[in-house]
C-alpha cells in the first residue's frame, strides 16, 4: 500500500474508535427524544460523571494495591454505569417530571440549569483542574505498513473501545427488540398516552430511559478517559454537543440512526484534523451539524413526524 | 359495575361535561350517542382518568376510581378501544396484542391470545405484520382484539365504527354482540346511532355535555327527537 493510503486507513480507525464512543453517548439523547420529545441537554455532564467515577474507582483500586487489570476495568465500568444510572434517574425526577405536560422550552431551559449545576458541583467536589486517568491499558496490538513511509497502529487501547461498544449496543439492541420492556419502551415512543391507557406506567419507561441513557454515558465516560488519559469538569460540554450532533445527524429517535451518526461523526472528524489543521475538526462537525438540519431534518435513518389527526 | 354520579369534567377554564350520571350494569351493551363535539370521547376519557374528573363519583365494581392514575385504573379489569384505533404502527400485530396483556402471566395470555385469534383470524394472517400497513378495518380489529387480550370484564369502545366500510363495520358489531354473549360488559360510544342503539340494551344520549335522554336501545330507536336529531327523521 502506498503511503497515503495507509495514512488514510489509519484516521478511519482512529475515526471509528471516537465515533463509537460518540455512538454510546448519542442513544441517551435519541432515546429520550424518542419518548418524550425533548433534547436532555445535561447529558454531556452524565457522561464527564461516568468518567470522574471511573477515575476515582481506578485510582482508588490501584492505590489499594489490586493490579488484576481486567478486575479493575471491570469493576470501574460497573460503579460508573450505576452511579451514572442514578444521576439519570434523579436528573428526571428532579428538573423533568414535575414539568411534564408544561412548553416543551420550559423543561429545556430546565436542562441547561441542570447541566450548569452538575458542571460546577464537580468543579467544587473535584477541582476545575486535569486530573491524570493511569494508563491502564497500553501497546498496540497490530502494526503494519513500515516505518520509513508510515506504521498503521491499532492499539490495545481502541480495540477496547470498539469490543465494549459492540457488546454494549448488541445488550441494548436485544432488550429493545426482545424484551418486555424493550416493547413498551417502542410502543411508548409511538403513542405514549395509549400505552398509558393499557396499564403501563409511563413514567417508569421513561425512567427507564435516563437510566439506560445515562450507564452507556458512563461506558463512554471511562472509554474516553483512559483512551484521553486526563479527565475534567468540562468535558461534557463539547462531548454532549457531538453526541448530540450525531443523534440528529443518524435521525434523533431512533437508535441504529444513533450509532450510525456517531460513526459518521468520528470518521469526518478524524479525516478533517488529518488534512486540515486540526483546529477544523469541530468547525467541520457543527457544520455538519447545521447542513442536515437544513437539507434533511429527519437525518439519515429518521422518519418524518407525521401530524397526527 | 360501572356507575358516574354528577361528574363534571374541565379542560383548564373549558368545561366539557355537565353533572353526567350513567350506569351499566354487568352484562350490558350501553351506548352513547351525540353529535360531534357532544363530549362524548371525554366522557370515556375521564372514566380512564385522563383527563380526571374535576368533581362527582366514577365506581368501579364498587370502587371509587375517579382519583386515580389512568395505569393504575386501567389495570382494574376494564379495557378501552381508544377513537381512531391508536394501534402501534411500527409494532408488529404479535406485539400491539402483546402490549395488551403487559401484565398477564403466560398461561392468561396464551389463552387470551388462541380467543382473540378465533374472534378475529384476519390477525392471525397479519401475525407478523407491522400494525401500521394493514387496512382500517383490520387496525379496528387489532385495536378491539389488543383490549380484550387484558381480559377486560368491562369493554370501552369509542367509535368502533368510524371510516370503515359497511360490511366491516357489520363484522364489529357482530364481535360486540359476540362478547356480550360471552359475558364482558360494552360500553359504546358512537356516532352511528342507528347500529349502536339496535344492539344495545339501553343508551343514553349526550347534548353539550349533558345527558339529556336515557332509555333503553329500542325506545331512543322510535323517540322523536332522537329519530329527528340523530338517525335522519
Amino acid at each position: 500500500m502506498t503511503e497515503a493510503s495507509l495514512y488514510f486507513l489509519q484516521q478511519i480507525i482512529n475515526g471509528l474508535t471516537i465515533g463509537s464512543t460518540y455512538a454510546l453517548i448519542a442513544i441517551g439523547y435519541t432515546m429520550v427524544y424518542g419518548i418524550i420529545g425533548m433534547i436532555n441537554f445535561a447529558h454531556g455532564e452524565i457522561y464527564m460523571i461516568g468518567s470522574y467515577v471511573a477515575f476515582i474507582v481506578i485510582t482508588g483500586l490501584l492505590g489499594m494495591g489490586m493490579v488484576a487489570l481486567p478486575v479493575v476495568l471491570f469493576i470501574a465500568l460497573v460503579v460508573a454505569m450505576v452511579v451514572a444510572s442514578s444521576y439519570g434517574w434523579a436528573i428526571e425526577r428532579v428538573a423533568y417530571r414535575p414539568l411534564r405536560g408544561s412548553n416543551r422550552l420550559i423543561a429545556l431551559i430546565s436542562a441547561i440549569g441542570m447541566s450548569i449545576f452538575l458542571q460546577n458541583y464537580v468543579v467544587l467536589a473535584q477541582g476545575s483542574r486535569d486530573v491524570a486517568m493511569p494508563p491502564l491499558v497500553s501497546g498496540s496490538l497490530v502494526e503494519f505498513g513500515s516505518l520509513e513511509t508510515f506504521q498503521v497502529t491499532i492499539s490495545w487501547m481502541q480495540l477496547l473501545i470498539w469490543v465494549v461498544t459492540l457488546i454494549s449496543m448488541t445488550v441494548l439492541t436485544l432488550f429493545i427488540s426482545r424484551s418486555r420492556m424493550g416493547r413498551a419502551c417502542r410502543a411508548c415512543a409511538e403513542d405514549i398516552g395509549m400505552t398509558n391507557l393499557l396499564g403501563i406506567d409511563t413514567n417508569r419507561i421513561i425512567a427507564m430511559t435516563f437510566v439506560i441513557g445515562a450507564a452507556l454515558a458512563a461506558v463512554a465516560g471511562l472509554l474516553l478517559g483512559l483512551y484521553y488519559g486526563v479527565v475534567n469538569p468540562f468535558i461534557g460540554f463539547i462531548a454532549g454537543l457531538k453526541a448530540f450532533t450525531a443523534a440528529v445527524l443518524g435521525g434523533i429517535g431512533s437508535i441504529p440512526g444513533a450509532m450510525l451518526g456517531g460513526l459518521i461523526l468520528g470518521v469526518t472528524e478524524a479525516l478533517t484534523a488529518a488534512y486540515f489543521p486540526s483546529e477544523y475538526k469541530d468547525v467541520v462537525a457543527f457544520s455538519l451539524l447545521v447542513l442536515i438540519l437544513l437539507f434533511r431534518p429527519t437525518g439519515i435513518l429518521g422518519k418524518p413526524e407525521v401530524e397526527k389527526v | 359495575m360501572l356507575e358516574l354520579k354528577n361528574v363534571n369534567t374541565h379542560y383548564g377554564q373549558i368545561q366539557a361535561l355537565h353533572d353526567v350520571s350513567i350506569t351499566v350494569n354487568q352484562g350490558e351493551i350501553v351506548t352513547l350517542i351525540g353529535a360531534n363535539g357532544a363530549g362524548k370521547t371525554t366522557l370515556m376519557m375521564t372514566v380512564c382518568g385522563s383527563p380526571q374528573a374535576s368533581s362527582g363519583e366514577i365506581l368501579f365494581e364498587g370502587e371509587t376510581i375517579a382519583q386515580m392514575p389512568t395505569s393504575l385504573i386501567m389495570r382494574k379489569g376494564l379495557a378501552v378501544v381508544p377513537e381512531g384505533r391508536r394501534i402501534f404502527p411500527g409494532l408488529t400485530v404479535a406485539e400491539n396484542l402483546h402490549m395488551g396483556a403487559y401484565f398477564s402471566d403466560k398461561s392468561t395470555y396464551e389463552a387470551q391470545l388462541q380467543h382473540v385469534l378465533g374472534l378475529f383470524p384476519r390477525l392471525q394472517e397479519r401475525y407478523h405484520q407491522r400494525g401500521g400497513t394493514m387496512s382500517g378495518g383490520e387496525q379496528q380489529m387489532l385495536a378491539i382484539g389488543r383490549a380484550l387480550m387484558s381480559h377486560p370484564r368491562l369493554l370501552l369502545l369509542d367509535e368502533p365504527s368510524l371510516g370503515l366500510a359497511p360490511i366491516i363495520i357489520q363484522q364489529i358489531f357482530e364481535i360486540i354482540e359476540k362478547l356480550r354473549d360471552e359475558g364482558v360488559t360494552i360500553f359504546l360510544v358512537e356516532q352511528n346511532a342507528h347500529q349502536a342503539l339496535k344492539i344495545a340494551d339501553r343508551g343514553y344520549v349526550l347534548e353539550n355535555g349533558r345527558v339529556v335522554m336515557s332509555d333503553t336501545g329500542e325506545a331512543l330507536l322510535t323517540h322523536d327527537a332522537v329519530r329527528k336529531a340523530y338517525l335522519g327523521g
